[in-house]
């Protein structure tokens, strides 16, 4: 979890919404059971898209405005952005190969 | 080719995984996620013996993971698409390619079942949830509705009342399934209100889940109760899809093994929840990994 991006309420507008590049950002939490089950992938896919899609992660514990205004109720949920704007959400814990596909229509 | 392919990587496959390195099997444990299985949807362990004090799934598993790896144990990240089974070889074909192997245990486990209602699938995600640990916070102070008789969700509702203001228990009979034990303390949380003899009929809302229409099973009587949140506990599933058609399942698709946890397809053995068996725990699926693997290590000596 160490190389991975953090942000926060205060830095997903510039992080991630002005990105010039599209972006996906991991939802999780520290007592998410599944969050931690799709860890891996999300930090392997962050390795393996770096400088093409920036990846990132938020705790909603400790961010709480940027997970409602985007209507989360469940965790893990990944939500893909192209040009500021929503283009594809994940719902729970699903293998990395699913994830992938989802990216790579980004591109 | 490999000597064993163990597929899934929770409690069953993991303690599988454990002897099998420990008896030097070139094995192979495929798992599409992250190794732990449903016990990382859990916040507390309290019945796997050897922790008077309780310990977190995420940490119980990290620890058999880790004990298994220090054994030589090789865990890959792969998604099983499909399967076919011989008396004398086993294909396993994942998005990365096909494997063969002379031996093969089933740990797949199960999945949560659904209530197959309105507006169960629209509104998952968005106020219906399988899992308390991962959504319970959201509904800080609010209304949640919680569907099932047994231990889990008995377990579940209590963690529930740590976030939400009140939780409705709604069970299709008139008394619990769950452990003596975690009935008593159901029944002294003040924040659980039960509603019995109930079966949920439909849940209604349009960005989110705003009400659950319920009905008693015996008037047929519709009610509504106005939740946030739906949180649906009423079993398991087991995830044997690939296995269809090709070894013996039960009536509800969960594989028949004998005393040995053989399955009906010599070389092939089953263990943990995808079983067809009398009791679903942490416990039953350790032992019956490391019966599998011995098992599958002596049908190795076997065949050679």
């Amino acid at each position: 979890m160490a190389d991975l991006l953090h942000v926060s309420d205060a830095t997903f507008e510039e992080e991630i919404i002005k990105a010039d590049m599209p972006a996906m950002v991991d939802f999780w939490a520290e007592w998410c059971g599944p969050c931690k089950m799709v860890g891996p992938a999300v930090e392997s896919l962050a390795k393996e898209y770096e400088g093409k899609v920036k990846i990132a992660k938020m705790d909603v514990d400790e961010n709480r405005e940027t997970p409602a205004k985007f209507g989360i109720r469940s965790i893990p949920t990944l939500i893909l952005f192209k040009e500021g704007k929503v283009a594809h959400t994940i719902i729970g814990a699903v293998p990395k190969g699913d994830i992938e596909q989802e990216l790579k229509k980004l591109l | 080719m490999e000597d064993l392919i163990i597929i899934g990587g929770g409690p069953a496959g993991l303690t599988a995984g454990l002897y099998a390195a420990r008896s030097r099997l070139k094995t192979l444990l495929l798992e599409k996620l992250s190794p732990g299985g449903q016990v990382l949807l859990t916040d507390r362990v309290e019945n796997y013996p050897g922790f008077p004090e309780g310990i977190s799934g995420f940490e119980l598993v990290e620890r058999m993971k880790r004990q298994a790896e220090s054994f030589g144990l090789t865990i890959q990240n792969q998604d099983v698409n499909q399967i076919r089974l011989s008396p004398s070889i086993k294909e396993v074909t994942t998005d990365k390619g096909r494997l063969e192997t002379r031996s093969l245990i089933l740990t797949t486990g199960a999945t949560p079942r659904k209530l197959s209602i309105d507006g169960e699938e629209r509104l998952t995600g968005k106020g219906v949830s399988y899992c308390a640990t991962c959504d319970g916070p959201f509904y800080r102070d609010q209304e949640v509705a919680v569907i099932g008789g047994g231990d889990t969700a008995i377990e579940e509702a209590i963690f529930l009342t740590k976030f939400a203001s009140k939780v409705y228990l709604v069970h299709r009979r008139n008394e619990l399934r769950a452990t003596r034990l975690l009935q008593e303390r159901a029944f002294s949380q003040k924040k659980i209100e039960f509603v019995w003899d109930t079966i949920p009929n439909r849940i209604v809302g349009e960005a989110g889940v705003e009400e659950i229409e319920l009905k008693h099973v015996k008037s047929g009587e519709l009610t509504r109760l106005r939740v946030n949140g739906v949180f649906v506990f009423v079993g398991y599933d087991p995830n044997s899809e690939l296995l269809k058609g090709q070894l013996e399942l039960d009536g509800q698709g969960f594989v028949v093994t004998n005393n040995d946890l053989e399955t009906s397809v010599p070389g092939v053995f089953a263990a943990g929840d995808i079983r067809s068996k009398l009791l679903r725990q942490i416990s039953t699926a350790v032992g019956e990994g490391a019966t599998a693997a011995f098992a599958a290590e002596r049908y190795l000596e076997n065949v050679t």
